[in-house]
């Protein structure tokens, strides 16, 4: 079971102050939601949730079964998917799930990566070179890949950009199903998005 | 304010004692200081050139302390004051390598001829060089702070290097007043005395700059955050 | 032990095969090397250089090289936006590892590429140790590897890159220059293998004193 636990995160861009004061514990089957007007800081805090970016005071810590979890293993035990997310554009959609199998120490899974493809359907196009991928064939693509080491948590960053209706759909399975044992942190001021959550935390709310 | 004007009189006369003490034969007097064979009144340079240099090294380590120190809690602070040390570095290494220069043309002949002492000096002069560049490259404060700290870092790594290897490139002519305890120079108790008078008045006003301009910097970064509210 | 290496080649293996597809690097710095040799060999016309001279004018060919190739890796994550990516999937020692292991190969080639064309057009350019020259070869190129990717991390998050690098670069890998040029010259008079042990000491001191604080110091430059 993982559990995360920010306390009193603050981040300032130089002498700019980003937010302040924020506090939460997210458990598995849980979906937090975090919304806020943009330049709020949304993917600024989901940054420093997932360690990418560090905060100016606090600190994020992960727990598998009250177990704490270094930071720099806190890799392991999340999928991010978010629009400013790239992967790696001269290699095809096969290649890039096979290579982040090998960069993240897992046993290549070859029909797990096709089963993944094939749901975003992806399938027919595998061997193109991502460079030729739409912007939301590659969004499709990030969540195959976020989604490949089956994590704990989910991490969503816009989880609707770039999607058609029919990705939309099929991202919202994801979400579903995820729920059952694992937890979710969506980034987003959609509000069909912010029905899933249980847990809110407005960026616009929270005193500065 | 009385360590200043302390500082202020005390390097005064020294700066006088040490131009224009007499050097003779054999010293019989105490203001009296010995001649140095070969170098004459161009010796009276390490009253002034010896203490730049060593403030641009005490400079540059201070600057890779409080680096470190910056890497360790990111306290805006730190940084301010690496980045004031290694200004302040920078101009002392300037002053010591044109008087070094000056000195060399009168006493060698050429103004530079890479002695290892030159050639240290101007890879600081290097380090400080590339420190300022990187700086001003980079927009982010934090990351400007962090990546220039690690610099500093890895280019004092390199500095036991240069210990252990330039003597083994070049045979140095420079005199050796304090490191060698063969020295060339054999001073006397007064030129001792107006030597290390120097050094710690040297050393005083680049902790008088340094704390003047961290005061400065701290004041000009909390009016420019006053702004932003 | 697996558990680092499996990594570590994963993330070499991605650059080289990039690099494999699209050649930035390899094709541009082997006309480097050839553009270099060609303006040097023009420069010097009949003359014969002496041996401070032939192992001056080598390693500078190697550093301009370094210093024209060696940046990419970083620098392309940085342009295609992976950096965060690569943030989500592993830890940034194993990043450090992968890119260093990348440029240490690149060099390899590079290197060997620049010493051929060199031994086969320079005249005076005899190696009479090879021993000598071999080692300080190897050596050389594994500190310069590490320098230069540490500082090609660095670089990679400013905003003047290419301008950059030998700036910062040259400073911090003089020391090495100076040892290799001296053990070089060594090689070229023939000296027995001992006199260049000393040397060969520094420049191994070298690579693991900057090596360790790159392993050391890379969270910081890495994290945005």
């Amino acid at each position: 079971m993982l559990r995360v636990e920010a306390i009193n995160i603050k981040k300032n861009f130089g002498n700019r102050k980003i937010f302040s004061n924020i506090n939460f514990t997210l458990d598995s089957k849980n979906v937090l939601g975090i919304t806020g007007k943009n330049g709020s800081g949304k993917s600024t805090l989901v940054k420093i949730i997932a360690g990418i970016i560090s905060a100016t005071n606090g600190e994020v810590k992960y727990f598998i079964d009250q177990k704490h979890i270094e930071q720099p293993e806190i890799y392991k035990y999340y999928g991010f998917v978010s629009p400013y997310l790239q992967l790696y554009e001269e290699f095809s959609a096969f290649e890039n799930l096979e290579l982040i199998s090998k960069i993240r120490n897992i046993m290549i899974d070859e029909n797990r990566i096709l089963s993944l493809l094939e749901r975003f359907g992806l399938l027919d196009r595998k061997d193109d070179y991502v460079r030729e991928y739409s912007s939301g064939m590659k969004q499709r693509l990030k969540y195959a890949a976020a989604l490949y080491h089956k994590p704990d948590l989910l991490i969503l960053d816009e989880p609707r950009s770039n999607l058609d209706s029919d990705g939309i759909r099929i991202v919202y399975d994801i979400i579903q199903e995820h729920k059952e044992k694992g937890s979710i942190i969506i980034a987003t001021n959609d509000l069909e998005d912010i029905q899933l959550c249980n847990n809110i935390i407005d960026l616009n709310r929270i005193p500065k | 304010m009385v360590y200043k004007i302390i500082l202020g009189i005390g390097l005064t006369i020294t700066i006088i004692a040490g131009l224009s003490f007499p050097m003779v034969e054999i010293p019989r007097f105490w203001y009296e200081m010995p001649i140095v064979p070969g170098l004459e009144d161009k010796a009276r340079i390490i009253f002034f050139h010896v203490p730049t240099a060593w403030v641009s090294v005490i400079a540059f380590i201070s600057s890779l302390y409080f680096g470190i120190k910056y890497l360790r809690n990111s306290e805006y602070t730190n940084d301010i004051k690496s980045v004031t040390a290694a200004s302040l570095g920078f101009l002392f290494c300037i002053l010591a390598t044109i008087t070094g220069a000056i000195w060399a043309k009168f006493s060698w002949g050429t103004y530079w001829n890479w002695d290892p002492r030159q050639t240290s000096i101007f890879i600081l002069l290097l380090i400080y060089g590339a420190y300022f560049a990187l700086r001003s490259s980079i927009e982010n404060e934090e990351k400007k702070a962090t990546l220039s700290a690690v610099y500093s870092i890895i280019a004092g790594l390199t500095v036991p290097f240069f210990i252990f290897i330039m003597p083994r490139i070049v045979a140095s002519l420079h005199p050796d007043p304090i490191i060698n305890p063969q020295a060339k120079i054999h001073m006397n108790p007064t030129m001792l005395i107006i030597f290390l008078l120097s050094l710690i008045g040297f050393t005083g006003i680049y902790i008088w700059m340094f704390t003047l301009k961290v005061k400065f910097s701290i004041l000009n970064y909390s009016k420019k955050m006053k702004e932003q509210e | 032990m697996r558990k680092y290496i499996i990594p570590i080649f994963a993330i070499f293996q991605k650059d080289f095969k990039s690099e494999l597809r699209t050649r930035y690097a390899l094709n541009a710095l082997a006309m480097f090397v050839v553009t270099t040799i060609s303006i040097i060999l023009f420069a010097i016309a009949n003359e014969t250089p002496s041996y401070e001279i032939l192992a001056g004018i080598l390693w500078i060919i190697i550093f301009f090289s370094a210093m024209s190739g060696m940046a990419r890796t970083f620098v392309s994550e940085e342009e295609k936006n992976t950096v965060m990516t690569l943030h989500t999937i592993t830890t940034p020692v194993t990043v450090y590892f992968g890119k260093f292991l990348f440029n240490l190969i690149l060099l390899i080639v590079i290197n060997s590429f620049s010493i051929i064309l060199y031994m086969l057009l320079m005249p005076n350019f005899e190696i009479k140790s090879p021993d000598i020259f071999i080692v300080t070869l190897a050596l050389g190129t594994f500190g310069l590897a590490s320098t230069s990717t540490i500082i090609a991390a660095i670089i990679a998050k400013s905003n003047t890159k290419g301008t950059l690098y030998p700036v910062l670069s040259f400073p911090i890998l003089l020391p090495l220059l100076l040892v290799v040029i001296k053990a070089t010259k060594l090689a070229l008079e023939g000296e027995i293998f001992s006199k260049a042990l000393p040397d060969f000491q520094v420049m191994l001191a070298y690579f693991v004193v900057i090596t360790a604080g790159s392993y050391l110091l890379f969270d910081y430059i890495w994290k945005d």
